[in-house]
């Protein structure tokens, strides 16, 4: 018999000190006890090998309006398509982690700093685009939303399988647009929790 | 080993949308989720260990220069999955509001004294058993705006990471027998009795540490079953 699991809860407003402390924390008691980030939003090792990338968005509300206490995690396979887990046998060989967070600011914006993944295996072994795993937190969210960050520049979308659940018409939510600005590529992923355009989210 | 994910599990969990908790209302989404198989993106996760814990992260009484004010007590348990296995070199992180019910964070407006003492952020990873422990001050109730008179319930909040990103957890700990339950939107948002109290620790009376301080025991279940189905039906 399995047990039932323990129910997700919001994260609330004021995750940041606990999960984020780059974030909108000023607190330092006396700088009696430094506060180390565990996981921050700057994925790239000295040996990662790869294109180096940023990611960055807002996101909004049903109304439009940034929300200003959400969190972002990512989580996605290094260059050759390997991720940093024990289930997947083809473990990479360098620092690279693949898992991010970043808090947003007052503005609903977040970024992180990392290398475009490579193709990791999809349904049936065929090979899946190249995409990020997100999941989103705030206030106001009783449990994670998951979705999916794609490349707009990748032919492989045309035949990802996942890819291809999504209604054609909302597709273009989950595919992040190429800035290039001076020497850094930018992949613009803005989320729309709700309404219009609302980003796609899957159920996992 | 390899893990399988019931969406059913997911049952336990409050709905996006549950407009008795007014930020709800225009942070859920409105168009149906889209169902998908879950492939090695999903099923693999990220792994932090001892690495990313410095001595003393898990005394949340311990990082200030002197002691901070409230109730000391000790909250321990063991994370497990969905057939009660132990997930161990897990990674265990909480934050919560001090004695008053007062958080560090800026945004927190509430007029009730900071402590000087105490931050409210600890962590931890479990053992080779699964097992956590944490030493901290027993968080006040605070008021928030969802309605007229609207208090949490004392709570500290946890965020566990499991062996994948679909095991991946943000939840609350609640106290035995707060009688703010009745009244909070946020705890309410769990549909079933049976889930809703997993999320209520219980008072620890052998672990207690007489003359020092007060024990609750809080274990986490994570998504997650073995992949091969239990009950041997063939074919
Ligand atoms: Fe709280």
């Amino acid at each position: 018999m399995s047990e039932i699991i323990t129910p997700s809860q919001t994260v609330g407003p004021y995750f940041a000190y606990g999960l984020t402390p780059k974030g909108r924390l000023k607190w330092d008691p006396d700088g009696t006890y430094s506060w180390k980030e565990t996981i921050g939003d700057n994925l790239i090792t000295p040996d990662a090998t790869g294109e180096k990338i940023r990611i960055e968005g807002q996101i909004v509300d049903g109304d439009g309006k940034p929300i200003n206490d959400a969190m972002l995690e990512i989580w996605q396979a290094d260059a050759q398509g390997r991720y940093a887990s024990p289930y997947d046998s083809r473990r990479p060989n360098t620092q690279f982690k693949g898992f991010g967070r970043s808090a947003v600011n007052p503005n609903g914006e977040f970024g992180f700093s990392t290398i475009k993944p490579g193709s990791v295996p999809g349904p049936n072994g065929k090979p899946q685009a190249p995409h990020i795993g997100f999941c989103i937190y705030s206030r106001g969210m009783l449990r994670q939303v998951y979705t999916r960050l794609y490349f707009a520049d990748e032919a492989a979308n045309a035949t990802d399988q996942i890819l291809s659940l999504v209604p054609a018409d909302r597709r273009d939510t989950l595919i992040a647009k190429k800035e290039v600005q001076g020497d850094t590529v930018v992949y613009r992923f803005n989320i729309r929790v709700q309404g219009d355009n609302e980003t796609v989210f899957f159920d996992i | 080993m390899s893990l399988i994910y019931p969406r059913e599990s997911l049952s336990a969990y409050p709905k996006h949308l549950s407009p008795e908790y007014k930020s709800t209302v225009k942070r859920s989404p409105s168009k149906p989720l889209i169902l998908m198989p879950h492939t090695l993106s999903e099923l693999t996760g990220p792994v932090y260990g001892h690495d990313v814990i410095q001595e003393g992260d898990n005394d949340l009484t311990k990082q200030g220069k002197g002691e901070p004010l409230g109730e000391r007590i000790i909250v321990h348990g063991h994370v497990y999955d969905e057939d009660k296995r132990p997930i161990p070199d897990t990674l265990v992180e909480i934050w919560q509001a001090n004695a008053c019910g007062r958080y560090v964070h800026l945004v927190d407006q509430h007029p009730a004294p900071l402590d000087p003492n105490f931050t409210g952020g600890g962590r931890t990873v479990t053992d080779k058993n699964g097992y956590y422990k944490f030493i901290t001050i027993k968080p006040g109730a605070y008021p928030w705006g969802n309605h007229h008179n609207a208090w949490r319930p004392n709570h500290i909040h946890f965020s566990v990471f499991g062996h994948s990103f679909l095991s991946r957890l943000i939840t609350q700990m609640y106290f035995p027998g707060d009688y703010l339950f009745p009244f909070d939107p946020i705890f309410n948002s769990v549909p079933d009795e049976q889930a809703r109290l997993r999320m209520v620790s219980s008072f620890d009376l052998d672990n207690t540490i007489p003359d020092w301080a007060l024990a609750f025991r809080f274990d986490i279940v994570l998504r997650g079953r073995e992949a091969t189905p239990l009950d041997t039906d063939k074919h």
